[in-house]
């Protein structure tokens, strides 16, 4: 088995215990907001592991960095949804303090 | 190598024909037109997988090319038609206020 | 003896979803599960090796219907349908044993198909250094059953004339009913700025590496109607008129590129035939005006019939 044998066991290994962890906080935490805190971390840290695991198996620096893309974007797109999330689950009361403050 | 009692193909195909099931089970059991086109969707798929797996049978050859470009056809033409259901569905909401067909609602049929 | 129990574990895994999105309680709920089964299947695609089919599905199977759902379930809210009361258990339960009958038949059918038949895999590697790409799926789309395809584009935009037809008589001609949730600084419309940008790159990229590695025009085209979509939906574009005229031509010009190349062929000999020289070439215009088509037709089926045009964002 060979160094980059090993290194891809690492990554998508450390990876996979985030995404357990954010699925354990998925079903376990109470509220809204903390279950987004947990599944953030799945979606950021652990999909990143994952990503630089497979990236040292491919042939051409070019497979890497679309595979680093894929990251990338699946970051942007978790980021925006979780904002959003977390605006609509807004008490009332806090959704008009934000609302006052932001505009 | 001792030889599998099924192989990958024909579970594929197996999970097809149960996910036909499962869909039509959906389809027929349910009232509330939204949840029929869930289980229409679900019929749609499981008949391609099933159609799909068909393709893989001599995997020494390469998967088969044809299978999977009808079933590239096979969504398509699929997701127009759940476009066209939902603006049907919610057209008849819009007019009777239910998402139900009149003869399957409370009131009873005309 | 590895693949098989991981694609066991695979089949088990959608079965259990299929019956969660099903049967679940809640219609939001259930939709929820239906995205989750779609993108299961399209790893169930990638194991029989069909990586064209499993982007569709991805794209098209779970994301486009999974959003076409959702919005349907929105409206219905808004409009206040109320939830279902299931049916007598009785009547439950023989459903329950004819469904299960037929995907036993349906199964059986399964197990007695000849496992050594070679299929069409074998025809299509003889010809396909003839026919202008090197992905078969794209050539067997494009050239070997054009036919289908051809048929297909004009299935999409039948299906959308069907669904401008629902509109009211006043509203012809107006906006399609999108709803613009998007406060003009804020995330969801920073998002709607910075995405089309590289979207436009995925799915020019998508369409053009579909002559020799997976992908197409119908994934192509899905990636360029959902940044579409994100851009009305953010507040940073508009969803036009039905009546604009420069709509109306990139909905009609993907069909209509490939039946005039059809006619081309005609002429020449039969319909839809594309001689090996030029069959790259005409194969890459003919995926331009397929794609430009798709998306456009995509986009419009997602936004709905034309609505009363009402001030800016406030559909029924």
């Amino acid at each position: 088995m060979s160094v980059l044998d090993l290194i891809t066991i690492l990554f998508t290994g450390a990876g996979t215990v985030f995404f357990i962890a954010g699925t354990a906080g998925l079903l376990r935490f109470p509220d809204t907001h903390s279950r987004l805190h947990a599944l953030t971390k799945a979606d950021h840290l652990g999909l990143g592991l994952i990503a630089v695991g497979l990236a040292v198996q491919v042939a051409s620096p070019l497979l890497a960095l679309k595979l680093l893309l894929v990251w990338g974007l699946a970051v942007l797109a978790a980021a925006t949804t979780s904002q959003l999330i977390a605006r609509v689950a807004l008490p009332p009361h806090l959704e008009r303090q934000k609302e006052n403050a932001g505009q | 190598m001792t030889e599998m009692p099924v192989s990958s193909a024909q579970l594929f195909g197996l999970c097809g024909a149960a996910l036909i099931g499962i869909g039509l089970y959906g389809f027929i059991a349910h009232r509330h037109l939204l949840r029929r086109l869930v289980g229409f969707n679900v019929i749609g798929s499981g008949v391609f997988l099933l159609f799909g797996s068909t393709g893989y049978r001599r995997v020494e050859l390469g998967a088969d090319p044809v299978p999977q470009a009808l079933v590239i056809t096979g969504v398509v033409v699929a997701v127009s038609a759940t476009a066209l259901l939902v603006a049907l569905i919610i057209r008849l909401a819009q007019l009777t206020g239910s998402a139900r067909l009149p003869e399957e609602s409370p009131g009873g049929g005309r | 003896m590895m693949p098989l129990a991981f694609d066991l574990f695979l089949c088990g895994l959608v079965l259990a979803v299929a019956v969660a999105a099903v049967s679940g309680r809640e219609l939001f709920g259930s939709i929820v599960f239906f995205i989750v089964y779609g993108l299961l299947m399209a790893l169930a695609w990638v194991r029989l090796e069909a990586v064209d089919v499993a982007l569709t599905e991805a794209a098209i199977g779970a994301g486009l219907t999974g959003l076409l759902l959702v919005g349907a379930s929105a409206r219905l809210r808004r409009l206040q349908a109320p939830e279902e009361e299931t049916g007598s258990r009785k009547a439950r339960a023989a459903t329950a044993i004819a469904c299960l009958s037929i995907a036993g038949l349906i199964g059986a059918a399964v197990l007695l198909l000849d496992p050594r038949a070679p299929g069409l895999a074998p025809m299509v590697d003889c010809s396909l250094a003839e026919s202008g790409v090197g992905n078969p799926v794209t050539a067997v789309l494009l050239n070997f059953r054009a036919y289908d395809t051809l048929l297909e584009s004009t299935v999409l935009l039948v299906a959308l004339l069907g669904v401008w037809s629902l509109s009211d008589e006043r509203s012809w001609g107006g906006h399609g009913g999108l709803r613009q949730y998007a406060r003009p600084g804020g995330v969801l419309a920073t998002f709607g700025r910075t995405l089309p940008a590289i979207g436009l790159i995925i799915g020019v990229y998508l369409v053009w590496a579909g002559s020799k590695q997976p992908g197409g025009a119908f994934q192509g085209g899905t990636v360029l109607a959902a940044v579409w979509l994100l851009m009305a939906v953010a507040g940073v574009a508009d969803a036009p008129r039905v009546s604009n005229r420069l709509l109306r031509l990139g909905l009609v010009a993907g069909p209509a590129l490939f039946l005039a190349i059809g006619m081309a062929g005609a002429m020449a000999g039969d319909f839809l035939r594309l001689p090996p020289e030029h069959a790259g070439n005409l194969i890459l215009l003919i995926e331009a005006g397929l794609t430009v088509s798709v998306a456009v037709t995509l986009a419009l089926l997602v936004v709905g019939p034309p609505q009363r045009d009402l001030p800016h964002g406030e559909p029924s």
